[in-house]
């Protein structure tokens, strides 16, 4: 079944020349994976991509916490189209999935409600004396990733294999709800079996785990995390996804969304220190992947210049699984090498001076 | 009609979201706020679609509206084609609209998104920024988190040459001229309206409660307070 369906939701991903939307989210938590992006679409595939100073936040967050009207989360899209159209672009590609899902409502909305669409344009010429057209192409920087990865595949120098037995990594790949819940048809595959992730990690070499809450939201749910009075939801559904996916004995999750990728980290690591409770194989955290992340390590990228020291959860456990050969010393270098102290241990780490709240 | 939903049907997601609804309970089912909190996405758009005034207004005034983690799961779900979660942001602009958040705890939350992430796209050009991400207000986020807090200069430098200065990368500070637009356009298209009803609602609100206006004091209890009354 999964074969006939994620097959009727293809979608058109640009070859080149690509417009790059940073992500609020993803340059506070994972800046490591926006370079790492950058240098794999231009030095590793020959792509033109331009990173535009001008462009701002899309407003998504403010949006789904319902401070930011429709109205205005429409003519702020409608002005990084319009730096798209100026710097002479027409393949948008976005860092984020709540952008991914702002940029698809509103193309939806202004061609289901066409007095939107003049409305938008009204309000832009009106602030900025700006005019704009919509992208050829629109898409999420995972899709771009998904479009080459046999030719990443190609230029491997690590599988998603265990180096000591020869066997595929087991891999849960959480999608994030707007890439394509909102959308269906905005994303490779569907909501139903969404393959953007899932064809990446069978190319290079690792299977995907299928678990009961597969599809469960990580539990961002916006104003539910952004207050703090109402960060018992968020915790709670990451925690459900985590209880699912233990039994299969994931060797990492590889998240399409800054925000869950984070999430997964983070309230691992506060699940381990308020009940003592952690999911990974080791007796520790299950470390959390970005999709950047996972085709750099692939490509051979060193581990700390990909930013995955900024993991709550260690990812060494997964170097070594995948025979990777990094520098421990260099982890907590800053940005002229020099050495900047490290964090604390915790529970969900794998460090020489865990402890175990429990004792 | 009722003058509720009336104005309801002028949000354009309303327009989508909301047709016929058999109240099959499947947006219930896959619904994670539904697991959290007392809480059925079916019976909001049930009591919606009565178009009954005093309805609607318990709900406008109701904590219910707020429980929604706008995921969107109930979207695809839906068999009649329905968005109980696009109902949820129509409600929400219209409660904060007409000044009926301020009526219940969850409601009255609106005012600390609006001065976190409302503000700080004002002041940024971004949702959010490293250093609001303080490890005081953000105990979960961990030791990693507090020690890139503490050397926020040293370890976003390995990745961006533009760390809160201009130019092109990571977290780089947004041009003055871009900034400008993007105020420019909170005004011309509601954004600013918006911030100013929620600060003057919140703040008649604080006063009658017993604050002087809706100062830190009042801003920090609605960010923190949770009577448990929700499950």
């Amino acid at each position: 079944m999964r074969g006939n369906n994620w097959k009727d939701y293809q979608k058109q991903i640009a070859d080149d020349r690509f417009y790059y939307g940073r992500s609020c989210i993803r340059q506070n938590f994972f800046p490591g994976s926006e370079k790492a992006f950058i240098n794999i679409l231009q030095r590793d595939l020959g792509k033109d991509l331009f990173d535009d100073p001008k462009h701002s936040s899309c407003t998504g967050i403010g949006y789904h916490a319902d401070v930011v009207p429709l109205e205005t989360t429409m003519t702020v899209v409608a002005r990084q189209f319009s730096l798209m159209n100026e710097a002479g672009y027409e393949n948008f590609t976005t860092s984020c999935i709540t952008s991914f899902g702002i940029y698809t409502e509103m193309l939806a909305t202004w061609k289901e409600f066409p007095e939107t669409l003049e409305r938008t344009r009204e309000n832009l010429y009106k602030a900025t004396g700006r005019e704009f057209e919509v992208p050829k192409c629109m898409s999420h920087t995972s899709d771009v990733v998904f479009h080459f990865r046999d030719q990443i595949a190609a230029k491997a120098k690590h599988r998603l294999i265990n180096a000591a037995t020869g066997e595929p990594l087991r891999v849960v790949e959480h999608i994030g709800c707007h890439y394509a819940k909102i959308f269906p048809k905005a994303g490779v595959g569907g909501s139903e079996f969404p393959y953007v992730l899932a064809g990446m990690v069978e190319s290079w070499g690792g299977e995907c785990v299928d678990y009961p809450e597969r599809r469960h939201c990580c539990g961002f749910g916006f104003r539910n995390y952004l207050v703090q009075a109402n960060r018992g939801y968020s915790i709670a559904n990451s925690q459900k996804k985590l209880e699912s996916m233990a039994p299969y004995k994931p060797d990492f999750i590889v998240a399409n969304c800054p925000g869950c990728s984070m999430f997964l980290d983070k309230w691992q690591y506060t699940i381990a220190e308020m009940e003592g409770t952690t999911y990974g194989q080791n007796g520790h955290g299950i470390p959390v992947l970005t999709y950047e992340e996972m085709a750099g390590l692939v490509l051979g990228y060193d581990p700390w210049e990909l930013g995955m020291q900024m993991h709550q959860v260690d990812v060494e456990p997964l170097l070594d699984k995948m025979g990777i050969d990094y520098d421990p010393s260099a982890k907590y270098l800053g940005r002229n090498g020099r050495y900047i102290g490290k964090p604390q241990s915790a529970v969900v780490n794998a460090g020489k001076t865990v402890y175990d709240i429990r004792e | 009609m009722g003058k509720y939903f009336d104005m309801l049907m002028e949000d354009v997601r309303m327009q989508e979201g909301l047709h016929a609804c058999m109240n099959c309970g499947i947006c219930t089912g896959v619904c994670p706020a539904a697991e959290f909190y007392n809480y059925d996405p079916r019976q909001i758009v049930c009591a919606v679609q009565t178009r009954d005034d005093e309805t609607i207004e318990n709900l406008l005034k109701s904590d219910t509206i707020w429980y929604c983690g706008e995921c969107m799961s109930c979207r695809p779900r839906c068999p009649r084609g329905n968005a109980p979660g696009y109902v949820i942001q129509a409600l929400r602009t219209l409660s904060q609209r007409l000044g009926f958040f301020v009526e219940s705890e969850k409601g009255r939350q609106q005012l600390a998104l609006k001065r976190t992430v409302g503000d700080n796209i004002l002041r940024t050009g971004y949702c959010i920024v490293p250093k609001v991400i303080t490890p005081e207000l953000h105990p979960e986020q961990g030791a990693v988190w507090r020690w890139i807090y503490d050397n926020d200069e040293e370890v976003f430098g390995r990745f961006t040459p533009c760390y809160r200065k201009p130019g092109a990368g990571a977290l780089r500070k947004i041009d003055d001229e871009s900034m400008a637009e993007l105020h420019k356009i909170f005004e011309v298209s509601g954004g600013q309206k918006m911030f100013d009803t929620i600060e003057r609602f919140s703040d008649e609100k604080a006063r009658e409660m017993g604050y002087d206006g809706a100062d830190d004091q009042y801003m920090m209890d609605v960010f923190t307070t949770n009577s448990n009354n929700h499950y």
